[in-house]
This record gives C-alpha cells, structure tokens and sequence, in this order.
C-alpha cells in the first residue's frame, strides 16, 4: 500500500506521458524564463551603458561612494551559494535527502547573508544622503548625472535583491519538501529548475559587482 | 474531394464543455479550451470600452471645430482606444483565445505544457484590465499609448501611473502565455509531428512566442523606470538631471515594434490555415511560409528606430533602420506570394472564413506597402504623426489582425461550440467589416498625405468631407462587428449541430469530436505525413 502512494505521487501530471517528458517540459520552462530575466536586466543594462557613456565623470564618482569590501565579500557569499546549490542538485540526482538538506539549508543562509550586507550598505548610502528623492542632500561635484548612477544603482541591486529574496523563499520551500521525504534520484525535478534560478541570479550579481563598484 | 468527413457523432459524450457546468468550474479550470473561452469573453469586453473610445473620436472629427468633447477628454479617448486596443485586445486576442484552444489540439496534446501557469496568466490578464478599468472611471489617461517622457513623467495630470502598471501587469500575462507556447511546442508533440509537419499556425505561434518572451520584459522594466520617476520625482529620463527622454523611446519602441509582429503574426498563421481549408489544396512553399514567420521575428527585432526618424537620430543610424524595415517586407511578401499561388488552381470554395481570408490579403497588403512608403526617410519625414500612419497602422491591426481573429473564430467556431453559425449572416457581416474598414481608413490615408495630422481633435474644414466619410466608415464597421456577436451567440443554442470535420480540415484538432473532450482525443494520434495534404486526409488516425 505504501509502495503505491510513492508511486502515485510520482505519476507525472495528466498532460504528460511520463517523467521525463514532464521533467524536460519543467527545465525547458526555466530556460525560457531565464531568458525573460536576461531581458528584464538587460532594460537596466542598457540604461546604464548609455549613461555612463554620457556621464562618465559622474560614473566615476560614483565608483568612489562604494563600499568596495562589503561588495566584494558579498560577491564570493554569492559565488560560494552557487556552488552549494549544485552540490544540492547533485545530492537530489543522487537521492541523498541529508546531503540535499544540508546544501540547500548553507544555500538559504548564504542568501540571507548577502542580502544582510546589502541593507547595511544601503543604511550607509542612506546615511551619506545618496539616495535620490529621500532627500538627495549630496553637494559635491556631478550632483545631477550622480543621481542617475544612484539611482541606477538602486534599481539594478534592487531588483537583483528582490530576484535573490525570492530564491531563498524557493529554496525555503524546497527544504520543507526535502523533509517530506518528496524528491528521490527518480524525481527532483523542482530542486534542478530552481537551481537553474539560483545559478542567473549569482551570474547577474558577477555583472553588477565590477560595473558599481570596480570600474573607475 | 477524397477526403471522407464522416462525423462520428456521439451526442452523450462527455466534451470539454459539459465537463462541468458551475461557475467554480470554470474559474478554476486548467484545461486550456476553458482558458481560451475566458480569454474571449474578457477580450470580447475590451474591446467595446476601446470600440466606446474610438465611437466618441470619430463623432467628435464629423465637424473642423470638434465641440462634441472637450479637448482634454479628447486626448484622453485616443489614449484609452490605443492602450486597450493594443494591450488588452489585438495581442491577447489570436495567441490568448484561438492559440489557447487549438495548439494544444493541432499538436496532439491533452493540454499545454504548464495548464496552471495558463489559468494563472488569465487571472494576471484580468488584474491588468482592472487597473486599466479604474483608470477609465476614475478620469483617464491623456499621453497617448506610447507614454512619451517627460510628459507621462513630469506634466501629464492624469492616471499615468495606473494605466502604466497595468500594462506592466498584462505583460506578465504575455510572458506565460509565450512560454507556455514555446515549451509546449517543443515537448507536447504527438508520435510523428515533427517540425516540419506542424500546422503553419503552430509556427506563427511559435514566433509570436518568441517576441513576446523577448520583448515583453524590456517593455516592463522601461514602463517601471518611468512609474518610479512618476511617483518618486527621481529623474532617469529628466534632461534637467542628465537624463535621455530619447532613451525611453528607444527602450519603448525595442518593445512595440516587435509587438506590432505580435499583432500581426498570428492573423496570418490562421489565414494560412484557411487558405488551403477552402481551397483543398497544400498551402504553396510550407518550408518558406514556416521560415518566414521566424524571419519576421527575427528583423522585427532590429528596426524599432523607423519610429523616430523625426525625434532625433544620426543619418547613418536612420538609414540602416529604413534599409533593415525594407527587409521585413521580402519574408511578408513571400506569405502573400504563397496564399496566392495556393489559390492557383484549387477548388476555391467561399465560405464566412475564406471571405475574410481574402479580405485578409487584400488588406494586409495595402498596410504593408504603406509600411514602405513609412521606412523611407524622405516620405516619412512628410507623413510623420499624420492620419497616413494611422491608416497604414490600422490596415495591418483592424484589416489584417482583427479581419484573421474573426476568420479564425468562424472556422473554429463548430470545433468551439459543436455548433454551426449561420452561413449567410456570416458572409453579410464579414462583406459589411469589409466595406466599412475601408471606408473608414481609406480616406485617412489622403487625410494623412495631405498634412491632416493625428491626435487632435479638429482640422480645418476642407477635410470635412474624407472625415465625415470616415465616421459614415465606422458605423458600417459597427454594424459589422455587432452581427458576429448577436449570431454566434444566437448558434450556441440555436445553431445547426456541427460534426467533427465540417470544413474537410486536414489538421489534427478536426480529428476529434466537436467540441472535443476534456482531453482532446480518445487515444493520441499518431502522425503519419504534413497538413494540407487533401489526398492522404487528416493527419491522425
């Protein structure tokens, strides 16, 4: 009887014929949603290439307020959640539920760790007056165009700290599935396609990172 | 004709529609016929409060002096007839309603890939018509659908930010539906449907697809920068702070350009299905009409700047963007040549599809070559935010797009409903859409040539005469529009019982009863050769 129930629960949804066809359908879906990131992201790019070719001075000045150390320990944060979630989705292909608890869980805390040296950089821009419309109080050089880069600023880590929000509730949830005992080797479908996520969002942040913060 | 069209008629046999009854049923269903049947009913809705707007311009330009409406409410009736038409009707209404019902059928799948991902992004669709619907009541909108900074930013005293957010939210509902498309073309064929033996209005599925996935997100993000600087008084597109109000156009049009192929793509991957329907003939060059559909995607891409010729741009910029636009029309034009050619010799029959079928190419072609005439600098800069634009841009939307949703609602309508519309009121009201579009938009063309410019809501008074004839256009295209209405929904009663197969369709959903079952087919079809083909028959057992 029990045997039947793991077997129902894994039966792939009406519209497929099996498994596989469901699993590749799921990795093709995240795919294609990745893309429609790339292209959410790259609006902002775009904005920030052709500012920065108008603006330069501003730009580099705006390189000057980053806090370079918080960015770049929470760029190797970012790089080193990258590579616990693969090891989750190794652990998952391999059905080896303590392995997938333990590298999501360090995944989650990774993300949360990220996104607590980013607030505490925003206090401090908010600290310096350099968020635009909060009020700007900034008085040196290149006041205006430098609005521009903050607020590019805002929009481009935002975004990219909304997007990371979001994976570490999708990872949240994966671990309240993980302790159900819901993925084995046969299928893990949801721990691949969110990694996938996790994976674009890690990549964007290795663009954001040298672009706010390294060029000057 | 060898093609033997034997209804299987089961009249107790459980379809998609008897499947459930209750409201419940029908809100929280994920069965992608459903889905498509909501989509129609809220589309259907839109576009009286856009055909309401446009009612109220064209009575206002019966007269030089206006007068009907204040000049404001003006500005607010073209905003609202654009941003509705364009967003809430035209791009949803092939993909999101006949897309909806047939792919999933035409690929000999029981549903599309993600079924919940496609009710979500109707309940997204319906968020986005709300904000749009309070807009309207609560006074509108007033900077044109093409919310040009610094006005929409810095000026505009309307609903900026509303109408704004709703675009954005109706976008979401663009994104899933493309992707749902795009996975479900890829993953849900039947047993021997491969690529090229897909109904032709699978591919132009597939490439309204990949725009809407492409370019929808630009648009969004573009649409969220101008909210923030709205709402937030933060500068990125205010020249006072360095910023680039060109730099929104830009962003703005690498969206809607490609949407203008979203809103004209799929009108002729249903004409491509009509044509060799009612002429029981292959369609002429399947491999180039297919191509052309991604070719069209692809250049759609790359000529966005044809918009702002006038607006400011480098002569060599302007004139890769006029030679890319010349490009698009050679994959269009192939489509023409092919539909033709295919008529060649077929044993035509003229039946409410095939009317607007030809009324189609007819149409289609008049708009694309004004398209021309609009990607030349030197004409363009004359014409520029003149009637001749609305008129071109209106015979590839209302002529093409508007004229294949009502064709393709006719030929699916037995497979929809089970039931047959009456035949010769379909013939009237399509020969009434017809003549009254053309009576309405072609003397916008020669408004627009002699300087009639757009957007205003008087002109002097030697133009009274080609205004007047345009208004006199649209209550003829009101009466045409209306009929539709009243008798399709006078066949879902009343309407002749129709078999599986009333046209001799060759394509996958005819081999299934009408209306289908819940899962489309008893059994899933084996494909054995192509569509079109009248001497093998359908392409499923």
């Amino acid at each position: 009887m029990a045997n039947i129930r793991v077997a129902d629960r894994h039966a792939p949804a009406p519209q497929f014929d099996d498994l596989v066809q469901q699993r590749e359908a799921a990795a093709l879906g995240m795919w294609v949603f990745l893309v429609t990131e790339v292209m959410l992201f790259g609006g902002l790019f775009t904005v920030y290439t052709v500012y920065r070719w108008l603006h330069h001075p501003a730009f580099v000045e705006g390189s000057h307020h980053m806090a370079l150390i918080a960015g770049a320990v929470n760029t190797a944060v970012l790089i080193a959640s990258s590579f616990t979630m693969a090891q989750a989705v190794q652990r998952a292909q391999r059905g080896l539920r303590r392995g997938l608890l333990g590298f999501l869980a360090s995944t989650a805390l990774l993300g949360v760790v990220f996104l607590g040296l980013k607030a505490y950089e925003y206090w401090s821009h908010y600290a310096e007056g350099l968020v635009p419309g909060s009020p700007w109080t900034y008085a040196g050089p290149h006041s205006g165009p430098l609005q521009s880069f903050f607020f590019l600023y805002f929009a481009m880590t935002g975004l990219h700290a909304v997007h990371l929000t979001v994976g570490v509730g999708l990872v949240t949830g994966l671990i309240v599935l993980a302790r159900r005992r819901r993925f084995t080797a046969a299928y893990h479908t949801p721990v691949e396609v969110i990694g996938l996520y996790w994976h674009l969002i890690d990549v964007i942040w290795v663009f954001l990172f040298p672009l706010f913060y390294l060029i000057g | 004709m060898i093609v033997a069209t034997v209804a299987l008629e089961r009249p107790h046999a459980e379809t998609y529609l008897s499947a459930g009854t209750t409201a419940r049923s029908w809100l929280l269903t994920t069965d992608h016929k459903r889905i498509g049947i909501l989509y129609m009913v809220s589309i259907t809705l839109m576009f009286l409060v856009g055909g309401v707007a446009a009612t109220f311009m064209r009575i206002t330009l019966l007269s030089p002096g206006g007068g009907v409406v204040a000049m404001e409410t003006y500005n607010k009736l073209f905003t609202i007839h654009g941003v509705i038409m364009v967003w809430f009707f035209l791009i949803p209404s092939i993909p999101s309603v006949l897309g909806n019902f047939v792919l999933p059928m035409m690929l000999g799948a029981r549903d599309v890939a993600f079924p919940r991902l496609n009710l979500a992004s109707w309940y997204i669709f319906l968020a986005g018509s709300l904000f749009l619907l309070w807009t309207v009541v609560t006074g509108g909108v007033d900077t044109g659908w093409t919310f040009y900074t610094p006005y929409s930013t810095q000026y505009a005293t309307s609903r900026v930010v509303s109408t704004t957010l709703g675009v954005f939210i109706v976008g979401f509902s663009s994104i899933l539906t493309g992707l749902n498309f795009i996975v479900t073309t890829h993953r849900m064929r039947a047993p021997g449907l491969t690529w090229f033996r897909l109904p032709l209005f699978v591919w132009s599925l597939y490439a309204t697809s990949l725009i809407l996935v492409l370019a929808t997100p630009v648009l969004g993000i573009t649409l969220i920068l101008v909210t923030i600087e709205r709402w937030l008084g933060i500068g990125i597109f205010d020249p006072a702070l360095g910023g680039d109000p060109l730099l929104f156009q830009h962003l703005f049009w690498f969206y809607s350009h490609p949407a203008v192929y979203i809103m004209i793509l799929p009108g002729m991957g249903v004409i491509s299905e009509l044509i060799p329907t009612f002429s029981r003939k292959r369609l002429f060059g399947y491999t180039f009409v297919a191509g052309a559909s991604i070719a069209i995607a692809v250049l759609g891409f790359l000529v966005w700047g044809h918009h702002m010729f006038t607006a400011g741009m480098s002569t060599h910029a302007a004139l890769v963007f006029s030679m890319l636009s010349y490009l698009v029309a050679i994959p269009s034009a192939i489509k023409v040549f092919n539909w033709t050619a295919t008529l060649y010799r077929g044993a035509v029959s003229f039946e409410t599809p095939m009317l607007y079928a030809i009324g189609f190419i007819g149409l289609f072609t008049t708009g694309g070559m004004t398209g021309l005439f609009l990607a030349s600098l030197a004409v363009d800069v004359h014409v520029t935010d003149t009637y001749f634009v609305i008129a071109h841009f209106h015979y590839i939307m209302v002529g093409g797009m508007v004229t294949a949703y009502m064709g393709g609602l006719h030929y699916w309508w037995p497979k929809i409903s089970g039931r047959m519309y009456p035949e010769n009121l379909g013939r009237l009201a399509a020969m009434t859409i017809f003549l009254g579009f053309n009576l309405t938009f072609f003397p916008q063309y020669i408004l627009g040539y002699l300087g009639m410019p757009r957007r205003y809501a008087g002109y002097p008074p030697e133009f009274q005469v080609l205004n007047v004839l345009s208004t006199a256009g649209a209550s003829i295209l009101a009466v045409g529009y209306a009929l539709p209405l009243a008798y399709l929904l006078w066949s879902l009663r009343y309407g002749e019982r129709a078999g599986a197969n009333p046209w001799g369709g060759t394509t996958l959903e005819w081999t299934t009863s009408s209306p289908p079952p819940e899962h489309n087919f008893e059994h899933t079809p084996i494909v054995t050769h192509g569509p079109y083909d009248y001497v093998r028959g359908p392409q499923g057992d």
